[in-house]
């Protein structure tokens, strides 16, 4: 094993893998983006624990991921509603999600699960990782990135430095949004009839199992065709609601093939393309229309929340907080907020 | 030809010139990509991230807190009157050896009883044409070719195999590929080819593209493994089977 600093993966728990913002440029022989899910998580974690917004995370499915800190003391944060325990000397105690937490050597972090969604991205200080086609990003397909091209699995180790610096916390997290997941028009809407676009914006889908980085399967009102259920295969989009011959949608995600031969009736907006790779199986959505200047238009409001969250991480002191330091940075309030109990119960009575 | 441009969300858009698989809309396909290709070197279009070419459309891929649809239609317009060399062709012509025998061929027979020929006509027959590469897609390096001769046109398979090995030679419909990774898949096997499709390490990942040509070469089994070990010892290298390179004048694609 490793003998300097790393970061072993004891459990990969349902799924994870490690992801940047993707491989962009080579759609055109067939390689898909891959990358995070919800780019937001990605920025959000490795702000707090100083890196650069797009270095590599973790990014795990439905919990149970559990990592070990071997060689040093390091820093690790974890955006996402994920409740967390810290294994330390023996002892089990909850974290919050959303600040950078210095792990000493021989500490184990869990991800015991989600209080609500799929997913969570952990970030490492320091993560470097190696390049394939310009992005670090896990595509097992084609044995691309992340650790020898596969997903994460027990025994793997990440490369750590030893934490430097100061703790970091995002003192306000993310709302919870509710509203339909947004959709423009598809490139062969023209496949369906306008009651069968009223019957996608109009019912509740369900998430099946078959829920994944590739994509979701939705069932609900069958949606059929007007004419052939096949087209002449042309390019898929992170986002596209392909509808094959029995009529039940699915939504193409950043792993999905970059060509299919199913007519496509509408793609999810960008913005809202973290919400459905979110929802569990067995939740049902609904879809909203949007056109696709108005589209760009929440893309940019989404940046421009994503900024101003990231603008509001600040310096964070876990025993004996420095309140003249924090006084003097005029950010007492922010951190006052996320102690507080009734904002974060860290109860263990959950599971 | 009748060109429109759909909608593929926010980040997004196809320009369509056709409903069909004819090499002439490739030309389009491939001229409009060309050209997008030479104002970003210009350093025009700035957000525009890649483009997609498929047999009769091309999707812009653009950043939208950069750019945006009404710009970049906007600035592509004067591209879209432009028209392609006929026939989409570049030049180059791959022959890649395919062993049509045993299990590398689980479907020859049945393909053979299905169109009421020999397995050895059906040999013959998809090693008898040379195919254009329309597009690359559907997983990384694997090639759409085209067409198939008539006696070779059969629909997908009623129910996808689980589990297509990488290599497997397959048709389906008026065309045929090679399936450079495992997955699942519903065309017809009929041989294999030992020949890497796709290596992230070489400059260029994929050894076919769009507007090339390829022929297939019927070897035997023990020929296959020579070849399979020869390849893998980096005796001989996959830029061997190309036998015409690019031709002087055609169009550059990235």
């Amino acid at each position: 094993m490793n003998s300097t600093a790393h970061l072993e993966i004891v459990s990969p728990g349902a799924y994870a893998s490690i992801q940047d913002s993707g491989r962009r440029g080579f759609r055109r022989i067939g390689v898909p983006w891959a990358g995070v899910l919800d780019p937001r998580l990605m920025r959000i974690a490795n702000a707090l624990v100083g890196n650069p917004g797009t270095t590599p995370v973790i990014e795990c499915f439905d919990g149970g991921l559990q990592v070990l800190a071997r060689g040093a003391a390091m820093r690790v944060a974890v955006a996402g509603d994920a409740v967390i325990e810290i294994e330390h000397a023996g002892e089990r105690k909850p974290v919050p999600a959303w600040r950078s937490i210095t792990l000493a050597d021989g500490d184990i972090m869990r991800i015991r699960r989600m209080g609500s969604g799929r997913i969570a991205a952990l970030a490492l200080e320091g993560l470097a990782l190696p390049q394939v086609l310009g992005s670090a990003s896990t595509y097992a397909r084609a044995a691309l990135g992340g650790v020898d091209g596969r997903a994460l699995a027990a025994g793997m180790c990440l490369p750590a430095q030893a934490a430097s610096g100061v703790e970091r916390i995002l003192p306000q997290v993310p709302a919870a949004e509710e509203r339909p997941i947004r959709v423009v028009r598809g490139p062969q809407a023209d496949h369906f009839s306008a009651e069968t676009f009223e019957t996608l914006l109009g019912s509740d889908y369900r998430v099946t199992a078959e829920a994944d980085r590739m994509g979701v399967r939705l069932e609900g009102p069958v949606l059929g065709h007007v004419g052939a259920a096949e087209i002449i295969s042309d390019a898929t989009v992170p986002g596209s609601i392909q509808v094959p011959g029995k009529g039940q949608p699915i939504v193409l995600l950043a792993d999905a093939q970059t060509a299919g031969g199913y007519p496509k009736i509408a793609t999810v907006i960008g913005s809202d393309i973290p919400r459905l790779a979110a929802c569990r199986p067995g939740q049902t959505l609904r879809f909203a229309a949007v056109s696709a200047v108005e589209g760009e238009r929440i893309a940019r409001e989404t940046e421009a929340e994503t900024l101003a969250l990231l603008a509001a991480i600040c310096p964070f002191a876990a025993e004996g907080v420095d309140e003249a330091a924090l006084y003097a940075v005029n950010l007492v309030s922010g951190v006052v907020h996320a102690l507080s109990a009734e904002y974060r119960p860290l109860t263990a009575a959950e599971d | 030809m009748s060109m429109c441009v759909l909608d593929a969300g926010d980040a997004a858009f196809t320009v369509e010139f056709g409903d069909a698989i004819d090499p002439d809309l490739l030309a389009a396909v491939n001229a409009l990509d060309v050209g997008i290709a030479r104002l970003q070197a210009e350093g025009g279009l700035p957000g525009v991230i890649e483009t997609m070419p498929t047999f009769r459309s091309l999707t812009v891929f653009f950043d939208p807190l950069q750019t945006g649809r009404e710009i970049l239609l906007e600035a592509l317009r004067p591209l879209f009157a432009a028209s392609g060399h006929s026939g989409g062709d570049n030049g180059r012509l791959w022959h890649l050896p395919v062993c049509y025998e045993g299990i590398f061929a689980p479907d020859l027979a049945e393909t053979a009883r299905s169109l009421g020929v020999s397995k050895d006509e059906i040999v013959a027959l998809h090693s008898g044409s040379d195919y254009l590469v329309y597009m690359l897609g559907f997983l990384p390096g694997f090639p759409f070719m085209g067409d198939l001769p008539k006696a070779l046109r059969l629909p997908r398979r009623p129910e996808p195999r689980l589990r297509v090995p990488p290599g497997s030679v397959a048709i389906a419909t008026g065309l045929t590929a090679i399936y450079p990774w495992e997955s699942p898949g519903g065309w017809h096997l009929l041989g294999r080819c030992p020949v890497t499709l796709f290596d992230a390490g070489r400059e260029s990942p994929s050894l076919l593209a769009a507007g090339d040509r390829v022929r297939f070469d019927p070897v035997s089994m023990a020929e296959y493994e020579r070849l399979e070990l020869a390849l893998k010892t980096g005796e001989i290298e996959p830029q061997q089977w190309l036998t015409r390179p690019k031709a002087e004048d055609a169009e550059v694609l990235r």
